[in-house]
Formats: C-alpha cells, sequence, structure tokens
C-alpha cells in the first residue's frame, strides 16, 4: 500500500517531464523524418502552458469533470503499476479514464465530438481483449499479478512471453492514437472531421487532456519496459534501451502508414490477441 | 512571459479566395516553410486556434461564417488578413456580390498583402500576429487578478 503511494505521487510528479520530453522528441524526429526542422523540443510544453492561459470556456460543466476524472484516474492507474501493484488493477484504472474521456466527449452532443467519442471506443474494443490476455500471460510467466514480482526474476518473462510481448507491441500503436490507428484524434494537421474527440474541448480542458496523454505515454511504455525487468541491476539499462527503440518504431509507423478503416483495426487487433495472447497463454499453460 | 507567442495555433478559412492564396498557406506549413519551427499547427478546429488565417474578400454569403468562426474561438485571439482580397477586396472589390475586406465582418489584427501572398508574407504575418497574441494574453491576465469578466 505504502510502495503505491510513493508511486503514485512520484508518478505524479516524475511523469509528466518525461512524457512532456517525450511527446516534444516524438515531434522533433517526425519533423526530420519529414525533411523538416521541427518545433523546439519543448514545444508541447509551451502549446500546453499557453492553452492553461487561454480563456475558460465550455459548453456544459459536466465535460471538465469527466476530464479531470480521467487524468485523475490515468495518474492513479501509473501510479498503481509503478508502485509495484497489481497489474490487473492498473489495466482496469486506466480503462476507466479512456471511458472518462469518452463520456466527456458524448456530454458535449456535439456531431463532430461524437464521432470521436464512437471512434475512441472502438479503439477500446480494439485493444482491450489484448491487454487483458498481456496481463494473464504476464500471471502464468510470474506467479503473480503484482507487477513488482519481476524484480525477483531469473529471466526477463520476454523469453516465455515474447509472443504476448508482440502482440502490446501491435495494439500499442492503437493505444497511443498513432497512424495507422489514429481513428479518434490525429496528431497531424487536418486530416481530422474537425479534431475529433476533443472538437468541444478547449483552453485548460485540452491542456489536461493533453497531461493525461503524457501521463497515458510513460505508462504505455512502462508496459512495454516490464517485459525486459528481473533481478538485476543491468535490467534497467536494458530495459531504457528497449523502451527508446519501441518508440522510435511507433514514431516510423506514425509517419510512413496512413490511416485504415476501422473494421481493419477491430478485426486485426482481436486476430493478434488471439493468436499473441492465447497461443503464449496455451504455451504458458503446458510449461 | 506569455506563452501565447510559442505556440500559435492556426486555423484556415477560405472566404472567397480565388484559392490561389489557400495554396500559399498550405505551402507555408510544408517542409519548405515548415511554420511548425515557430510552433504553428494548422487545427482546422475555430476552439483550438489563436490565429485567424482568412484568405479572400467577404460577401453576403460568408460574412456570418466569418463571424460565427471568430466568435467561437476563445480570447486571445488574432486575426490575419492573408492576401490583398481579405485586406481591401482586391481584384474583387468592384464586384456587385462582394463586401470588402475581412476588416468589414471582423477586427483585423495584420494585414498580409500580397496577390497571391507568399508564405514568407504568411510566416511574417504570423510572428507579428504572435506579438499581438502576446499583448492581448497579458490584458487577459491582468484583468483576470482584477477579477473582471
Ligand atoms: S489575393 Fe490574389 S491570389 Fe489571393 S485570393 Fe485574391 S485574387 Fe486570389
Amino acid at each position: 500500500m505504502i510502495s503505491i503511494l510513493i508511486g503514485t505521487i512520484a508518478f505524479a510528479i516524475l511523469a509528466p517531464v518525461v512524457g512532456c520530453l517525450l511527446s516534444g522528441f516524438d515531434r522533433v524526429v517526425s519533423a526530420r523524418m519529414q525533411g523538416r526542422v521541427g518545433p523546439p523540443i519543448l514545444q508541447p510544453y509551451y502549446d500546453v502552458r499557453k492553452l492553461l492561459e487561454k480563456e475558460h470556456a465550455s459548453v456544459n460543466a459536466a465535460e471538465g469533470v469527466y476530464v479531470t476524472c480521467a487524468l485523475v484516474f490515468a495518474v492513479l492507474a501509473g501510479g498503481i503499476f509503478f508502485g509495484g501493484g497489481n497489474l490487473l488493477m492498473c489495466v482496469f484504472v486506466i480503462t476507466l479514464s479512456s471511458l472518462m474521456f469518452i463520456v466527456a466527449a458524448y456530454s458535449t452532443r456535439s456531431p463532430y465530438a461524437e464521432i470521436g467519442a464512437h471512434r475512441e471506443t472502438l479503439q477500446v474494443m480494439a485493444y482491450e481483449p489484448m491487454v487483458l490476455l498481456m496481463a494473464i500471460a504476464f500471471f502464468m510467466a510470474t506467479g503473480s499479478f503484482d507487477v513488482n514480482a519481476v524484480l525477483g526474476l531469473d529471466a526477463p518473462i520476454i523469453t516465455t512471453a515474447w509472443l504476448a510481448f508482440l502482440g502490446l507491441l501491435y495494439i500499442l500503436t492503437i493505444k497511443l492514437r498513432k497512424s495507422p490507428f489514429d481513428l479518434s484524434m490525429s496528431h497531424h494537421a487536418h486530416q481530422e472531421i474537425v479534431r475529433g474527440i476533443t472538437t468541444e474541448m478547449s483552453g485548460p480542458t485540452l491542456a489536461k487532456v493533453e497531461i493525461m496523454h503524457w501521463y497515458e505515454n510513460v505508462l504505455f511504455l512502462g508496459w512495454i519496459g516490464m517485459f525486459f525487468v528481473w533481478g538485476s541491476p543491468i535490467s534497467i539499462a536494458l530495459t531504457l534501451v528497449v523502451m527508446v527503440l519501441v518508440y522510435l518504431l511507433e514514431i516510423l509507423i506514425d509517419n510512413n502508414f496512413a490511416r485504415v478503416k476501422w473494421q481493419l483495426m477491430l478485426k486485426s487487433a482481436w486476430v493478434v490477441a488471439l493468436l499473441a495472447g492465447g497461443v503464449n497463454i496455451a504455451v504458458l499453460a503446458f510449461l | 512571459m506569455a506563452f501565447a507567442s510559442k505556440s500559435p495555433w492556426v486555423i484556415h478559412y477560405d472566404a472567397s479566395s480565388c484559392n490561389g492564396c489557400d495554396i500559399e498557406v498550405l505551402a507555408t506549413l510544408c517542409p519548405g516553410f515548415d511554420g511548425e519551427r515557430f510552433g504553428v499547427i494548422n487545427t482546422g478546429n475555430p476552439k483550438h486556434a489563436d490565429i485567424f488565417l482568412v484568405t479572400g474578400s467577404v460577401n453576403h454569403q460568408n460574412i456570418d461564417v466569418v463571424k460565427e468562426i471568430y466568435d467561437q474561438m476563445l480570447e486571445p485571439k488574432v486575426v490575419v488578413a492573408c492576401g490583398i482580397c481579405a485586406c481591401t477586396g482586391g481584384i474583387f472589390r468592384d464586384c456587385y456580390n462582394v463586401i470588402g475586406g475581412v476588416d468589414k465582418a471582423i477586427p483585423v489584427d495584420v494585414y498580409a498583402p500580397g496577390c497571391a501572398v507568399r508564405p514568407e508574407a504568411i510566416i511574417d504575418a504570423i510572428v507579428e500576429g504572435v506579438a499581438v497574441l502576446d499583448q492581448k494574453s497579458k490584458a487577459l491576465k491582468a484583468q483576470k487578478k482584477r477579477g473582471g469578466e
């Protein structure tokens, strides 16, 4: 309990810093891939500060509350994970955060925000099976749902759960809302029906959404890292390298693929979940 | 320090431009000119935008649209008239249906002339607009401190 409390506080303070730099890094690398100079690395920070300075306006009172809830749950999920708590709990809490975000968009009753919310719901449906199977594979590989169980291992769980890792890698693109799976909200200029799920969110509310994405991105990279940690200090360095490589891979994918239709996203994500997650769990059951 | 100047998000509206200026506005955001160096993002959503780029003159059909977009944007906001049509009506100013430049509908902060307006001129205008944005942002802060609406 204490460790989760410390984890939550540390995550609440440190994750925005890391997430902000990560997002700036993302934008600079994307720009370089497109042959541009790109913004300064602190651009996401400037954006959020600017949004906080803007006039406060909202279509209703509920939207801001839902977005705040989404943000709080994202912090909590990260705290549970980095505090070494229950992975399954972390998965459920971060899903709750996504749901709050969707409800916030629905509450505005704007047709454009609703289209974004529908699509975000589809994204959640697409990645959720794989996330749950990942948690089960984690349990079968370590014998516990507690994240800190990896610290007591002789070998990282990637050795036995690499198939689940590949599945996670596939749905990570959906979770990070990167092209080709950026159906609900694109980062790129002008390829959206108005602005997807965030259409009605403006000023300080939009700033909260941005900060929530920073938390989410750090948490998801944490999930990636969890596969490479074992009871040895070298593993930390290895994990960091893997996380950077995975993020670079995501940027590469983001810049090289056009958006797909939702049917393809949903079907492919479920097939991947069934193959990667299912087979991995079956194999682990026989080991 | 005001952060408004560091991340000017733009929205682009084609009032009744011949499309010459629109092409230049989009070219501004392409790799060659790379507006993102200054934090410029093309949002397409008035609620997210700080700078309103209007191309073309205002006529009876679109004057309400221009006003509506302007009203949906949150303070602090800046309007840039791109191209001579948007500044004064340009070569179309004598047409029976044309009311005139964008300033006939909404307050304009920066005028960027040219037919078509060059991307360099647009970047210049945005950078100029950013200074106005900063002033407005400071005024807004002072107002908030006084507790006024
Ligand atoms: S200024 Fe020239 S290029 Fe631009 S909209 Fe007018 S006529 Fe077309």
